[in-house]
């Protein structure tokens, strides 16, 4: 079995259905265990009990740049491959990753107001993230307003690719620039500075966070691969019902022509 | 367990991530029974895949 037998629509549906079970259990163990550890980490000696905020915080942003990664791979499988199934994992993540963003700028911003004295300041960290935002928005704007999947896929791909220009700009912009938020104390050279105590319980949120992302991508995955089916039958049994009343048949013939070069999500 | 002078902003954004996460799984749930009820009606109005499977077979 190849990549390419695993990236079958019909195929995907049957594994994924396997798996799902599985991993939001997985999910779910996680999870709890990431939330006790936060429970009982001790208070930090500057910030206090607000460094439990860390705990949800972080993840959600590590998880906001990964997603968009994910689209940008994605992004690559509808440009060069131009695998139906790249574009679902993409259409499938954007929303999920709005979400992840829209949380990491708020809890971010009920963190500065106890610590910086301030609930948003223009720096480069958290507008560049605020810009990343912008794009999951846009990007799934885009997906709304364009009918043609095919189309809006290839659209929506570069704009994935454009946008993905920004990823380095968020990891880099606390070196780059004199900003209000602290550097990088995980994902550096020369390892974490964080102390165990705190960092235990990140990693563990972190992981829960990424297997949250998995699950629920999946799940959707599979969702817009039902609404491409639907979208499919019912053009199928539009045309069937336009030739049973006698509509022109060169009209009709030319519609099966436009299809034809399409992937069907209903065909198999 | 005390979370000393903010708690409020503690408990807020644990609120927050959690009725976010909720509303996600509740989306990506009611999603998933839409696009099944679709295909129902379109396999109780007799329409078949091209393999010959029905609508309403998620596979």
């Amino acid at each position: 079995m190849t990549l390419i037998d695993l990236a079958n629509p019909t195929r995907f549906m049957t594994l994924s259905a396997r798996v799902l079970p599985w991993l939001a259990a997985a999910t779910a163990i996680l999870l709890a265990i990431g939330l006790y550890q936060s429970a009982v980490a001790p208070d930090d000696y500057q910030q206090g009990a607000t460094v439990k905020i860390m705990f949800i915080h972080v993840p959600n942003a590590w998880l906001s740049m990964m997603v968009w990664g994910v689209m940008s791979l994605a992004a690559l499988g509808t440009l060069v491959w131009r695998h139906p199934l790249a574009d679902v994992a993409a259409k499938a993540a954007a929303p999920i990753g709005a979400a992840f963003t829209f949380l990491a700028l708020v809890t971010g911003s009920l963190w500065g107001r106890p610590m910086w004295g301030t609930y948003w300041e223009w720096d480069a960290r958290l507008t560049s993230v605020l810009i990343l935002f912008l794009m999951y928005l846009g990007l799934i704007a885009l997906w709304r307003a364009v009918e043609d999947p095919s189309r809006a896929a290839r659209a929506a791909a570069i704009l994935t690719l454009v946008g993905a220009i920004n990823l380095p700009i968020i990891k880099f912009s606390v070196d780059w620039w004199n900003t209000l938020h602290q550097p990088a104390s995980v994902l550096r050279m020369g390892g974490p500075t964080l102390d165990r105590a705190f960092l235990i319980p990140l990693l563990m949120m972190a992981l829960a966070f990424s297997f949250l992302f998995l699950t629920l991508h999946l799940a959707a995955m599979r969702n817009e691969i039902l609404r491409r089916r639907v979208r499919t039958l019912q053009m199928r049994q539009a045309r069937a019902s336009s030739s049973e009343v006698g509509s022109s048949s060169e009209v009709d013939s030319g519609s099966r022509e436009g299809s034809a070069s399409r992937p069907e999500f209903g065909s198999a | 367990m005390s979370l000393g002078p903010y708690a409020s902003f503690i408990v807020t954004s644990y609120l927050l991530v959690t009725a976010v996460v909720l509303l996600l799984i509740a989306w990506i749930t009611i999603d998933y029974r839409r696009q099944k009820q679709r295909l129902h009606e379109l396999d109780a109005s007799g329409v078949t895949r091209r393999s010959g499977r029905r609508a309403a077979d998620i596979r």
